[in-house]
């Protein structure tokens, strides 16, 4: 228990000072973190594959992505105007914040949690990958395309965009 | 196909590296403190004073303070004071000798000008490279006695240039023994009866001169 | 003749049945008399402790041995002497100089002395705290990829069922390092050379995974130990079952041997930092010791590489023949890894360095489309396991022919119209 608080108080606060950061290279930096600290909760709850998964992909990959984006996107500091606080803003706010935060809370009170420490389901990689190609090949498939997709609509965006610059 | 070239390099490589283990041949390192680089007779980097005698460096120093190389030197690194007496040169002339003569090696550029201008052979170039010295004021102004060094150490580092100096101060000396002979001759014949011929010049054996450098005769 | 997946259950009896004798407990015996001293409840603690010392002063000074051994290897390769003059220190408070300069082997700790006592220069608009991180992040990264090699036959400091996974995520998050040193620099060389540093391994992470999933994939698993244990046979006693004896592991182990390169900024990849070209790349605004860690990261990062590449085709802590056996593993393990680094320090006396177009065309179009035919290629061994007789010479034929093919094709089409380089000077 001392384990998952510690993880949690690391991911949350991360995730925190990332939203209050000014400097948006930090902010990527600390989200990297949070995520790190997600790897490190999936590991507590004893689901390795998830973990390193997650460790690969996020701290490895779409880590690089949000930094190379933010250095390749972002202009001079003078620019980067903050809209001012606003009565609409706050309300805007309070109110996706608060959709999110009943659809969790909505989620979690719904699941039914077991009420005594149940041994921990031994999955072995094996057994996920069997699940993953041979149950759920169709959704893993589908996300694949839709990866492809939004990468090469990204790539279109980035040709369209480098036209203009052009001299 | 694709990679042979890799392999082919990689061969030559391992080539090497067998090689540099029975093949003295394939290594070029000279391992310095322990291996002394066998310098060119050619090579030079800092001037030295030559001395006929290695006994009496001081009393035997074959410059004369003639201070041509101070006026010549480039970078004037060359400082020389004359002295008030005279002392007798190789050619047994009295002569100046330099009361002070140094040369600041932190200056000088190795030309070698001073050695080509010097009329008396007197200053040469020298092979000797480590200068190193805690003190850059003081340990690199080299003075008239750190400076001195024998004709035979000359003789040691330029064989070839030493021994061509040699020669054309020995043919000078007996040339000037010679004239001498012949003038006291002269003057002897000349006070016994009525004035004769001096004895021409022509008359001494030629010595081996260089074109380029025409010795400058010892007498004035 | 059967090494597939398969029978990965059955291959543990003859491994197990094989010399455990004293040599090969003698780490585990050693480490268990230790913990004893201690009061039981701190004892699982020293167990990890100890293997954490253990990897950190045995890989800390096989990093020290390898740098005066990669200068020392490089002047033979170059028929030059390399490093032969530090020897034993004279000590003020012994009475003797021993005046033997030890081949040069002390180089690495007069070396450390010079980088702890230089200055350490941050520049004055870096982001100090980020400039600091990196290095450390840089070295504890690399450290953790060796977390999951098995030394030997009872020595891995972690068993993991996700083995080569946990390897890859700890790898992969070395880029992040490599992307804090450039931008905490606020040098604009320092982050143009990150950018190309990040480009170059993000490229080769790819062929670099693909060339190791033929090896999951016919291992049946992705815990290292398992991987070395399935490669536990040996024909007639004397030629073992090595994955790097069959035709899809021997071109795995080539790509991955590339990939692994670029992967650790090796020559002829080392473009992100080339000494002679940049000033150091990303690492242009780090000094002494800062600087050290880096290039002790990199060091580690090979070590866990040739680590990784010895475990998965060479046959980790197998010995080469069964009556071999009486050595202990972990000292084959050492010697498949002494040899792999010493396989890249005479490719970097070897080749010269490519240039970023070179470098991301050769991942891109020659070793990824070439590991996917590899994956196939591994496949149809996979399939075929239950092949005998005649039929395994047709297996060998095809799975030869499925990589050789390609890759004469591939090695034509992409040098057509570049005629042979000749060389004016070079004999």
């Amino acid at each position: 228990m001392i384990t998952l608080t510690f993880i949690a108080l690391v991911t949350l606060a991360a995730a925190a000072v990332a939203m209050s950061q000014r400097n948006l290279i930090h902010s990527a930096l600390l989200l990297v973190a949070s995520w790190a600290g997600i790897a490190g909760f999936y590991l507590w709850a004893g689901a390795e594959f998830v973990a390193f998964a997650q460790i690969l992909v996020y701290v490895g990959a779409v880590s690089m992505v949000v930094l190379f984006a933010v250095l390749l996107t972002r202009r001079s500091h003078a620019e980067l105007a903050i809209a001012p606080a606003s009565v609409k803003r706050i309300l805007a706010a309070i109110v996706a914040g608060g959709a999110v935060l009943g659809a969790l809370f909505g989620a979690v009170l719904s699941t039914p949690l077991a009420s005594a420490a149940a041994p921990p389901p031994a999955i072995s990689v094996k057994a996920l990958g069997a699940q993953l190609l041979g149950r759920h090949t169709a959704s893993v498939l589908l996300i694949a395309v839709l990866l492809t997709v939004a990468l090469l609509g990204a790539v279109v965006i980035a040709s369209t965009n480098s036209k203009e610059d052009a001299p | 196909m694709l990679g042979s070239g890799i392999i082919k390099g990689l061969a030559v490589t391992a080539k090497n590296f067998v090689g540099s283990y029975h093949d003295p041949a394939r290594m070029v390192t000279e391992q310095y403190p322990e291996e002394r680089p066998k310098l060119p007779e050619a090579y030079r980097n800092f001037p030295f004073l030559v001395t006929e005698n290695a006994t009496d460096p001081m009393g035997t120093l074959r410059c004369v303070a003639c201070q041509i190389c101070e006026k010549e030197c480039p970078p004037q690194c060359i400082y020389i004071e004359k002295s008030k007496d005279k002392k007798p040169d190789a050619t047994g002339k009295p002569q100046l000798y330099p009361a002070v003569f140094a040369i600041d090696t932190s200056v000088c550029m190795s030309c070698q000008i001073c050695v080509e201008v010097c009329p008396f052979d007197a200053i040469k170039m020298d092979q000797v490279f480590e200068v190193a010295a805690t003190n850059r004021f003081t340990g690199l102004l080299l003075n008239r006695e750190q400076l001195a060094k024998p004709n035979s150490y000359f003789h040691q580092i330029h064989p070839t240039d030493a021994h061509e100096v040699d020669t054309r101060l020995a043919a000078e000396r007996k040339a000037a023994e010679e004239k001498a002979k012949a003038a006291a001759a002269a003057k002897a014949a000349a006070a016994a009866a009525k004035p004769a011929t001096p004895a021409p010049a022509t008359a001494t054996p030629a010595a081996p001169k260089p074109a380029a450098q025409p010795p400058t005769p010892p007498t004035a | 003749m059967n090494s597939s997946g398969l029978s990965l259950l059955s291959a543990h009896l003859p491994v197990a049945a094989a010399a455990d004798g004293l040599l090969e407990r003698l780490p585990l015996t050693l480490r268990d008399t230790f913990v004893q001293w201690f009061p039981a409840p701190t004892q699982w603690l020293l167990h990890h402790l100890i293997s954490i010392v253990g990897i950190l002063a045995i890989f800390g000074l096989f990093f020290a041995f390898t740098t005066v051994a990669e200068r020392k290897l490089l002047g033979r390769l170059q028929n030059r002497l390399g490093p032969n003059r530090a020897g034993v220190p004279k000590f003020s408070f012994l009475p003797f100089h021993l005046k033997h300069k030890l081949f040069g082997l002390t180089q690495p700790f007069a070396d450390a002395v010079k980088a702890l006592t230089k200055e350490d220069i941050v520049p004055a608009a870096a982001d100090k705290l980020l400039h600091f991180l990196a290095p450390v992040l840089v070295v504890a990264f690399s450290l953790l990829t060796f977390a999951v090699l098995p030394f030997g036959r009872n020595l891995i400091p972690v068993e993991l069922d996700a083995a080569l996974l946990y390897f890859f995520a700890a790898g992969s998050a070395t880029e992040l390092t490599i992307f804090m040193a450039g931008w905490a620099s606020r040098n604009k060389y320092s982050l143009l050379s990150a950018m190309r540093a990040l480009a170059q391994v993000i490229s080769y992470e790819l062929p670099l995974l693909l060339s190791v999933i033929p090896v999951v994939l016919v291992a049946g698993t992705l815990s290292t130990q398992e991987i070395v244990v399935a490669q536990g046979f040996w024909t007639f006693g004397l030629l073992p079952h090595w994955f790097i004896f069959t035709p899809w592991g021997a071109a795995g182990f080539l790509l991955f041997l590339v990939a692994a390169l670029a992967e650790s900024n090796r020559s002829p990849f080392d473009l992100p930092e080339a000494e002679s070209e940049l000033i150091a790349g990303h690492l242009t605004e780090y000094s002494g010791f800062k600087y050290a860690l880096f290039f002790m990261a990199e060091y580690f990062g090979l070590t866990a590489l040739s680590g990784l590449g010895v475990t998965l085709f060479l046959g980790g802590w197998q010995a080469p023949c069964a009556f071999l056996q009486f050595i202990p593993s972990y000292l084959w393990f050492m010697g498949k890894l002494v040899g792999m680094i010493v396989f890249f320090i005479w490719v970097r006396g070897t080749l010269l360095r490519l240039r970023i177009d070179q470098l991301t065309r050769l991942s891109w179009q020659f070793l990824v489309p070439l590991a996917l035919i590899n994956l196939g290629n591994a496949a149809f061994w996979a399939l075929t396991g239950a092949w005998s007789g005649p039929l395994q010479i047709v297996r060998w034929a095809v799975s030869a022919a499925l990589i050789v093919v390609p890759f004469v094709l591939m090695g034509r089409s992409l040098t057509r119209g570049q005629a042979p380089r000749t060389y004016r000077y070079a004999t």
